[in-house]
């Protein structure tokens, strides 16, 4: 039962993310997007790490790619997106760097760390059961990982706070910047 | 025959092994769960026209079957036989999708509603109710997140003015609205002290005490403790399923038909389906959460358990309190007008959310007091002033009505 939900949610997580690369529209690419997060959610819930999955739906299936669509919708998608390379060796610096990944990804798989334990393999139905529950991780994000917690929400107030700067400096005397309402005219073709 | 453990509790995949008798009781729920959600929606339809005609005084379906019964399922059958026609500029692949997307989250969603209690089928323990995720609660939020994709996408591939328009609104209100009621959720979170949906409900179970009134069923629901996030997550939920009065996504004076403008036959009938059936597990969650689920007195002596008390009065009052609160919602439909747009967002952004945010703050006050024995006469309101204070200090700085207009212009 572990290796035949393992291999579906493998097969799923490989077809999104080749679809991801070749789809060669935008939309597709999202929704093949999509496909590949929810099989790593599943992945995720057989290693036991359910708070995890459950984060990796919300934030990331049910958030981020909706705001990539809805940036799609508004902007409209270009079928004639150029296809000139603007910086040279682009591709065969591309070829080696993945080549290399795929080499690290299969020799670590293979490797044991010198403390004995194994790298990156484990079995396939995750640790022992309450190492990745919402109580768990709750209990070491609030006592021992609290001050990188509290960095990681300071930053990111300071992020949404930058985006509304940047979004509202238009003023009505600065002349040619660009006014708040002017894209919802134009752009929507 | 000894019962074995708890099927599928804590343990969604099974990792012990399954046997066909597994296979069969699951596909067994799932399929029932399945037929009990389509003849909800079927019933709801009925219902909602129902009551909607007598408040508005008139008769309402009542030509198919007695009174009306099977007014949807002729609806539904004269839809199927609809020629489905789509836009050119549609784009083929997402506009055939869509309406599977749409439906598909608000079935699932349904799964960690927990119906009834815990039965026993062929020799194997489990609850009435699909699944008991660890995840718990959080899995609702994850499917209420997906629900958006079907709207979404059925907006934009249909290739034309109006449905983009409708999927752009509800993106942005859906998104808007699914922040509200998060963070009503860790609100009642913090007074249930589980995410787990039955663990929430054990919470709620009747003592089968009459002696003191602290004891009687309704005084053990969580809807008294957590009255704010509830009138929060009902308002949010309402919006999320873009129900009444918050339904500008298929707004008709303004978008014909919003994001299903284009679409027709079955595939039409899917999108209608799927928002009633999205409406009823968010009923379906508000029980579970506030209102108790399926606890309630049984009958007889209250410990004698039997076939009767495990089966059917669970289910009896689980049904009761989703027909009530669906009544609520039609109510809703027929009185409230639709909101404007900018309404829609200051209700979500200005009052919701911080609503939310500050019952969080004041139910983890309340609960670190109890926890240390502080005297509750200065924690509550100490805890409520601070919060009152804060939101004071919020509201005097949010730009007011003419200010906002005069600046982005």
């Amino acid at each position: 039962m572990e290796a035949f939900v393992f291999f579906a949610a493998a097969a799923i997580l490989l077809g999104g993310a080749l679809g991801v690369v070749l789809a060669r529209n935008t939309v597709h690419s999202a929704l093949f997007l999509v496909g590949a997060l929810i099989a790593v959610a599943v992945l995720f819930v057989q290693q036991q790490a359910h708070l995890l999955a459950a984060v990796q739906v919300i934030v990331y299936a049910g958030a981020v790619v909706v705001l990539f669509l809805f940036v799609i919708m508004l902007l409209g998608v270009d079928d004639y997106e150029s296809l000139e390379e603007t910086i040279p060796f682009q591709r065969p610096a591309g070829i080696v760097l993945g080549v290399a990944a795929v080499v690290a990804v299969i020799a670590l798989a293979g490797n044991t760390w010198a403390t004995g334990r194994p790298s990156v393999r484990g079995s396939l139905t995750g640790p022992a059961s309450g190492f990745g529950n919402v109580e768990a991780v709750g209990r070491e994000l609030f006592t021992t990982f609290l001050w990188p917690f509290e960095l990681t929400a300071v930053l990111l107030v300071l992020a949404v706070v930058g985006g509304v700067v940047l979004a509202r400096r238009s003023h009505p005397g600065s002349g040619d910047a660009p006014d708040a309402s002017a894209p919802r005219s134009e752009g929507a073709e | 025959m000894t019962p074995g453990p708890l099927l599928a509790v804590a343990d969604p995949l099974f990792s012990d092994g399954v046997d066909l008798t597994v296979v069969l009781i699951v596909v067994g729920k799932t399929v029932a769960v399945f037929a009990m959600l389509l003849v909800a929606v079927m019933f709801y339809v009925w219902f909602m026209r129902k009551v909607i005609a007598d408040m508005q005084n008139r008769i309402g379906p009542h030509r198919a079957g007695p009174f009306g019964v099977l007014q949807t399922l002729a609806d539904a059958i004269k839809l199927f036989f609809k020629e489905q026609s789509s836009p050119d500029t549609a784009d083929p692949w997402v506009y055939r999708l869509a309406p599977y997307l749409a439906i598909l989250p608000a079935f699932l969603a349904f799964a960690i509603v927990p119906i009834g209690g815990e039965v026993t089928i062929a020799g194997h323990r489990t609850f009435l109710q699909l699944a008991e995720l660890p995840m718990g609660i959080l899995f609702l939020i994850a499917m209420s997140g997906l629900g958006l994709y079907g709207v979404m996408l059925a907006g934009w591939s249909s290739g034309s003015k109006y449905p983009l328009l409708g999927a752009v609104r509800a993106s942005a209100q859906m998104l808007s609205y699914e922040a509200a009621l998060g963070l009503a959720i860790i609100g009642l979170l913090l007074q249930s002290g589980t995410l787990s949906t039955r663990g929430i409900v054990d919470l709620q179970a009747w003592t089968g005490n009459w002696g003191s009134l602290g004891d009687w069923p309704v005084a053990q629901w969580l809807i008294w403790p957590a009255l704010v996030p509830f009138l929060i997550f009902v308002v949010a939920a309402i919006a999320e399923t873009n129900h009444p009065p918050f339904d500008l996504v298929e707004a008709e004076q303004e978008l014909v038909g919003g994001f299903h403008t284009e679409y027709t036959g079955i595939r039409f009938a899917i999108f209608f389906l799927a928002e009633f059936m999205n409406l009823i597990t968010m009923s379906a969650i508000v029980v579970t959460l506030f209102l108790g689920g399926p606890a309630g007195p049984g009958i007889g002596a209250l410990d004698a358990g039997g076939w009767f008390n495990a089966w059917i009065m669970p289910v009896f009052w689980f049904l009761l309190k989703l027909l009530v609160l669906l009544y609520g919602t039609v109510w809703i439909r027929a009185t409230l007008p639709r909101l404007r747009y900018d309404q829609l967002m200051s209700l979500g952004w200005k009052f919701l959310i911080e609503g939310a945010l500050l019952w969080a703050m004041i139910a983890a006050v309340i609960r670190v007091g109890g926890d240390q024995g502080w005297s509750t006469w200065i924690v509550v309101p100490g805890a409520v002033a601070g919060a009152a204070l804060l939101y004071g200090l919020l509201w005097a700085s949010m730009p007011r009505r003419g200010e906002l207009v005069e600046e982005i212009r």
